[in-house]
């Protein structure tokens, strides 16, 4: 596959394959009532967190009130995209055949109508992880975060854009389930379906505009302001702390990227072998894997994105012991060397080449080419 | 009374909430305030007989009360999963100065029964549909009435009974010559044994016949009408195990089954596709779709699952399907399809 596969034989692909499908089964067998708790107390968390933080925020002529309002509210739109939006939409939670906490039905706090989302996230990017010219994923379309991506100065600027997507990322990514360059290729049916989309993002815009900046500060009377601006905050907050999680989990240094020839003929060991290659941990404590949506698991989510999140750090050390048996890397760091070397790529790939000069340093856990074969 | 149950307001507060409902943040407070989902709160457990009980539950705001006889849908979590099964009420309707509580009485048989009889307690949050079934007294009861029970089939029948007798004490209305023949293994498994017979000994119109079974053996026809001697005159409401009923042909019957029919038919099945849910199985001949879609991860409707209720039925798009019950494979497309007891007969695809 690459030169960090080179020395896997088939049979070897195999049995990665059945020892991961046997910890899957192992899992979903023995789902049941704790479970069923967790995903209640997170969602019973966010939504008090939510209520609080509105209800601090009328006094928020206080500036202690303001602070104690702001973060609880940004702490509650986190848990709401990441550990519970992300992951119901994955499907985690369908099991429980809850239709209050199911995949069909579940609709969240951002600006990507989940339907649209689910295509392009759960679709394109979980089946086509890492694979350049399938995984939109890959630099959201306007980043280059591969040297495999050919260089144009466009992107001499892009650490600018890249805080401006983190900013503003719900955005960002609502707009690049949208197929763009299909709707420009593909005729009139093309421009229809990419106008459709952009008409239902409008409308679930309007709709948190309404919310966030319209309504609760108009509520608040003469705290108008200072509850537009805690509503702001706590959604560029919530913003770039989803930015920063999901760029840590595909686009720190050693995570690869592939080609589309992989795909023909890939088996199901081989299938596990690239998600696992195109991942990145973040190693940390339990409420940060609860506050990154156990995003930080990304290893673990990316072989299994329909198993419940709280079940991740359980299987991890069983993830990574298979990995180390086939002397695989298995790419943890804790979350300020991963963010480091997210940002260190993407400032030296602004630049024309970088294919083999990296200077960063190689995960902690063991050394690895740093570049693709 | 709460703010969620004016619409105008409703749908203003659903403005702060979007883009989840007010009552999703209200259910943090109250889970009975649901109204797009209606929920009930156990309020206690009785038992009735060594393994059955009645569960009093207190319905959500959205409960629109039932007529004596019909059944409600209970969905309660097992092991975090959600279960759905049809129950007979046993309570009679609330009168019209509140009593918003109503009965179900459980005999404890499977997984559902099992765990509402003996692990529910107290307290518990379970989700209700509004009540169902045409398994009912008309509004003026025929001058002659004979139920006809065997079990737990005496459920429903305890409802009317229970009108009956209310609306003849309380609003001077009166009980109509009623005869009840139920059958029962011994004297303790007759559920609501005790109050039955002080129903029949206060009550000159109203004549109790227990057949314990253990000991007199089944009811026969001949018995039956050695029994109730005016048989053809009597209106009749039979409720119990299929076995019965059909040894037991009477005129002017209304008929409440509550044994699953054994399934007869096994055969090759296929691909089931979900169409609304999305949701594409391989199924074999003896599964019910329903169980087959469930475990994929689909949410279907359902009830009994026994095919009585029409809970679970969808339409079937393509392909066709076998009858549980009977071994037929039947279907074109359109067809309205019961998935409790339909399996595939080839590949097939259904509209839920």
């Amino acid at each position: 596959m690459t030169s960090s596969t080179a020395h896997l034989t088939a049979a070897d692909y195999d049995e990665i394959g059945r020892e991961l499908d046997a910890i899957r089964a192992e899992v979903q067998e023995s789902l049941g009532a704790a479970d069923a708790a967790y995903i209640h107390k997170v969602i019973k968390l966010q939504r008090s967190l939510e209520v609080g933080g509105r209800a601090m925020l009328f006094a928020s002529f206080l500036p202690p009130a303001w602070i104690a309002g702001t973060v609880a509210l940004s702490a509650a739109k986190i848990l709401e995209n990441m550990e519970i939006g992300h992951n119901v939409l994955h499907g985690q939670w369908d099991w429980m055949r809850d239709p209050k906490i199911h995949s069909t039905t579940w609709e969240w706090d951002t600006a990507s109508p989940s339907d649209q989302w689910k295509h392009g996230h759960n679709f394109l990017h979980h089946t086509y992880t890492n694979v350049l010219g399938k995984d939109r994923d890959i630099g959201y379309t306007i980043l280059r975060v591969s040297p495999e991506q050919p260089w144009n100065p466009a992107y001499l600027a892009q650490p600018v854009y890249n805080a401006l997507l983190a900013m503003f990322f719900e955005y960002g990514i609502a707009l690049y389930d949208v197929d763009i360059p299909k709707a420009f290729e593909g005729g009139a049916a093309g421009r229809a379906e990419a106008w459709g989309q952009l008409k239902a993002i409008g409308r679930k815009v309007r709709k948190q505009v309404l919310k966030d900046y319209v309504a609760f500060p108009l509520l608040a009377g003469p705290n108008f302001l200072p509850v537009l601006l805690a509503n702001f905050t706590a959604n560029v907050t919530r913003n770039v702390w989803s930015h920063t999680i999901i760029f840590c989990g595909h686009f720190p240094d050693g995570t690869e990227v592939f080609t589309e020839d992989l795909l023909d003929g890939e088996t199901r060991g081989q299938w596990y072998v690239r998600q696992l290659l195109g991942s990145a941990n973040i190693s940390g404590s339990p409420l940060f894997h609860l506050m990154s949506g156990n995003l930080s698991h990304q290893i673990e989510h990316h072989l299994f994105p329909d198993l419940p999140s709280n079940r991740y750090a359980t299987i991890a050390p069983r993830v990574r012991a298979l990995f180390d048996k086939y002397d695989l890397p298995y790419n943890s760091a804790p979350l300020a060397h991963q963010i480091g070397s997210t940002w260190r790529k993407i400032l030296r790939l602004s630049l024309p080449g970088g294919g083999g000069g990296g200077s960063a340093p190689k995960t902690p856990s063991r050394p690895r080419p740093l570049t693709p074969a | 009374m709460t703010v969620a149950t004016t619409p105008r307001l409703r749908r203003l507060a659903g403005k702060l909430t979007s883009p989840l409902l007010p009552e999703d943040y209200l259910g943090l407070v109250n889970p009975l305030w649901a109204t797009s989902e209606l929920r009930g709160r156990v309020e206690s457990v009785r038992w009735e007989t060594a393994d059955a009980a009645t569960l009093e539950i207190r319905p959500g705001g959205a409960w629109a009360g039932h007529r004596p006889g019909q059944w409600v849908r209970i969905g309660i979590d097992i092991n975090g999963v959600r279960h759905w099964r049809s129950y007979s009420i046993s309570s009679a309707p609330s009168s019209a100065t509140g009593g918003d509580r109503i009965a179900i009485t459980v005999k404890a048989a499977g997984l559902v029964s099992e765990h509402l009889v003996r692990r529910v307690r107290p307290g518990t949050i379970i989700r209700l549909d509004q009540a169902a079934g045409e398994f009912v007294l008309p509004a003026e009861p025929p001058e002659r009435v004979l139920f006809l029970t065997a079990g737990s089939g005496i459920t429903p029948v305890m409802s009317m009974l229970r009108a009956l007798a209310r609306s003849a004490e309380t609003m001077s209305g009166r009980f109509p010559d009623t005869v009840l023949v139920h059958s029962a293994p011994t004297r303790r498994d007759v559920i609501f044994g005790a109050e039955l017979r002080r129903l029949a000994a206060r009550t000159p119109n109203f004549r109790l016949h227990e057949q314990h079974t253990r000991t007199a053996g089944r009811l026969g026809p001949q018995e039956l009408a050695r029994l109730v001697s005016d048989l053809a005159q009597r209106s009749t409401w039979a409720c119990g195990p299929t076995a019965m009923l059909d040894a037991l042909s009477l005129d002017d019957l209304h008929v409440e089954h509550f044994r699953p029919p054994v399934p007869a038919a096994t055969g090759d099945g296929g691909l089931v596709r979900f169409t609304t849910s999305a949701v594409d199985v391989r199924a074999d001949g003896a599964t019910p779709l329903l169980v087959a879609g469930e475990e994929a991860g689909a949410l279907l409707p359902s009830g009994c699952r026994m095919g009585i209720c029409f809970s679970c039925v969808g339409r079937l798009t393509s392909g066709r399907v076998r009858d549980l019950r009977t071994g037929e494979v039947h279907g074109e497309e359109g067809d309205i399809i019961q998935t409790c007891v339909s399996a595939a007969a080839g590949p097939c695809s259904i509209e839920l």
